[in-house]
């Protein structure tokens, strides 16, 4: 077997470029979603961007745009029936996601059959459009750039909302301005693993840094990296297994988390008994 | 500019229609050490949620050195001081990052610190007492150098109104006092400190002025004034647990040998009358020492 030979194709090295810039996202911003606690935000607005990007297919408009909107109007009515009603917010998300969901899967079959949804639900880096490579490029980009100008503003606003407020910071703009990098870290990230599957690259970069150290800039750089393997090492694998790439990334990802687990319980006994 | 904070007739209703506060007013000069007293449910979180500008009041008005909520916030004047159940203590920021976020308020767009703010929190480290413990983890630290840590914040960002949430809750009673001698030097450079606290031994030790809150203001004044047994009893309206010597089972025969056991506060103690007794250790001390003299004579 050679180990080269998925680089002699174009294909290969675009997935394996495009996965790296979405991984470096997705891991970024996954510092800062397990730490505010909003993963299960995550899972939901993943799953609630479905209706966006089939009417945005229906009308001919990019399945980005929808999918961003679709996202914002989850986070939105989610807030809005917490706050105007007495159920529990996870209680709410369970509503409003499914029930997206559910509304998108219904266009979907009303819509003709058409390949191009699918890779939606799944993803498809390795069959990408020139479209929708640029889409991503775009949504990766944007997203990476904001989370880093904002980077300290952000983090005091997952740590102390209170303290954030008190010294001026504007922090319901910072929680609208997290749920729309929320949604557009998950429409740069369906193209490569699917938005069934968009949360494990949300949430399992951070959670992999975490267990390795305890400073927030290190967890950055540590959550980029092992994400970046993951997905450059999910991809490359795919090609010999014949897999769905989606998949082999997400359980790259897994396996780095059970790594660091394994390996930080190697290194600390004792503090693992004390806990 | 002055510093001074003013409620007048401040009520506050939650969107659900419940009024925490309703015609709530005090006024706090500069240079002083004030307790907000009540039992929970009281509105002393909404009233520190008002101070800070979180809920708006629905009638009245609350002045902060002569400005509104909304400038105070803006020059950073109130610093808050969390309890410690509310923050996440597992979260990976250093004691130097925590101090640090103080100076964001004064830093550019990027919060890039200069040496104005490394500065800035290297004093408020040595102020607290922290410095050797910078580069630790928040989780790593005990009870009072926690409390430390998020003074020295409030220190940082140059807060010249200071409210603290229940600063001496799982306090050890060496670090107590070294917080009680912070917050003089504090109001001593003018500053304004207000302390919500529901331990009361503790309040006439280090307090000047106090705020006795039900739902609404009750009284608010100098310490001797306000804090008698009269005025508590209408704050906690029973919730108050007494215990009264003279009717004790332990009378002269064993010598009134009453020892009294309280996990962590600090009791309060009125003599006949409901006068207070003592203010803090040393003036215990001192009418311990008359009253042996009284039974030497």
């Amino acid at each position: 077997m050679n180990w080269l030979a998925p680089l002699q194709y174009p294909f290969m090295v675009e997935a394996l470029l495009v996965s790296a810039l979405v991984g470096t996202v997705c891991a970024v911003f996954s510092c800062y979603l397990i730490l505010k606690g909003w993963s299960l935000m995550g899972d939901a607005i993943s799953h609630a961007v479905l209706p966006g990007i089939v009417i945005a297919y229906m009308l001919g408009l990019p399945l980005a745009v929808g999918a961003f909107a679709a996202g914002l109007l989850c986070a939105l009515s989610v807030g809005w029936i917490k706050s105007s009603t007495r159920i529990k917010e996870d209680t709410v998300m369970g509503i409003v996601f499914t029930g997206m969901f559910a509304l998108g899967l219904v266009l979907f079959t009303k819509v003709q059959t058409d390949a191009h949804l699918n890779h939606i639900l799944f993803g498809n880096i390795l069959g990408i459009e020139r479209e929708d490579m640029i889409q991503t490029l775009i949504a990766s980009a944007a997203t990476l750039i904001i989370i880093l100008l904002k980077r300290k503003d952000l983090m005091l606003f997952c740590f102390d909302v209170a303290h954030a407020r008190a010294i001026g910071l504007n922090t319901a703009l910072l929680h609208y301005l997290l749920l729309a990098l929320l949604s557009s870290t998950i429409v740069a990230s369906m193209q490569a693993v699917g938005i069934i599957l968009v949360v494990a690259m949300l949430v399992t970069p951070g959670c992999t840094a975490r267990l390795l150290t305890d400073r927030f800039d290190r967890m950055l750089l540590i959550a980029t990296a092992s994400s970046v393997l993951a997905c450059c090492l999910g991809v490359y694998a795919s090609f010999f297994l014949n897999a769905a790439t989606g998949a082999c990334i997400v359980l790259a990802q897994a396996a780095m988390f059970a790594g660091a687990m394994l390996w930080k319980n190697m290194r600390s006994p004792r503090a693992q008994a004390g806990t | 500019m002055t510093l001074s904070l003013e409620a007048s007739a401040v009520t506050v209703a939650y969107p659900n229609g419940h009024t925490a506060l309703r015609d709530a007013s005090f006024q706090l000069r500069s240079g002083t050490i004030a307790a907000l007293v009540g039992v929970n449910g009281s509105g002393k979180s909404t009233l520190f949620k008002t101070l800070m500008g979180f809920v708006k009041p629905v009638s009245g008005s609350i002045r902060i050195a002569g400005g509104t909520v909304e400038q105070a916030r803006k020059l950073k004047l109130v610093a808050y001081v969390p309890q410690t159940e509310e923050v996440d203590w597992t979260f990976p920021v250093s004691v130097w990052d925590v101090v640090m976020m103080g100076r964001y308020g004064h830093m550019n767009f990027l919060r890039i610190a200069n040496a104005e703010d490394k500065r800035m929190v290297n004093e408020s480290l040595a102020r607290v007492g922290m410095t050797e413990f910078k580069d630790r983890q928040i989780g790593e630290l005990s009870g009072g150098q926690k409390k430390r840590v998020f003074l020295a914040r409030a220190l940082a960002q140059n807060g010249q109104i200071i409210l603290l949430d229940e600063p001496f809750t799982g306090v050890d009673v060496t670090t107590e006092e070294a917080i009680i001698t912070l917050l003089r030097s504090l109001r001593d450079e003018g500053r304004i400190i207000l302390v919500s606290t529901h331990n009361l031994g503790s309040v006439p030790e280090f307090c000047d002025h106090v705020v006795l809150v039900n739902r609404t203001v009750l009284a608010s004044g100098p310490l001797e004034d306000v804090f008698t047994e009269d005025n508590l009893n209408r704050a906690f309206g029973g919730v108050l647990r007494q215990f009264h010597f003279e009717s004790s089972t332990i009378q002269d025969h064993d010598g009134k040998t009453v020892k009294l056991l309280t996990d962590d506060e600090r009791p309060l103690v009125f003599g006949k009358d409901g006068h207070l007794e003592y203010k803090d250790r040393t003036e215990r001390q001192e009418l311990v020492n008359k009253r042996i003299e009284e039974v030497g004579e």
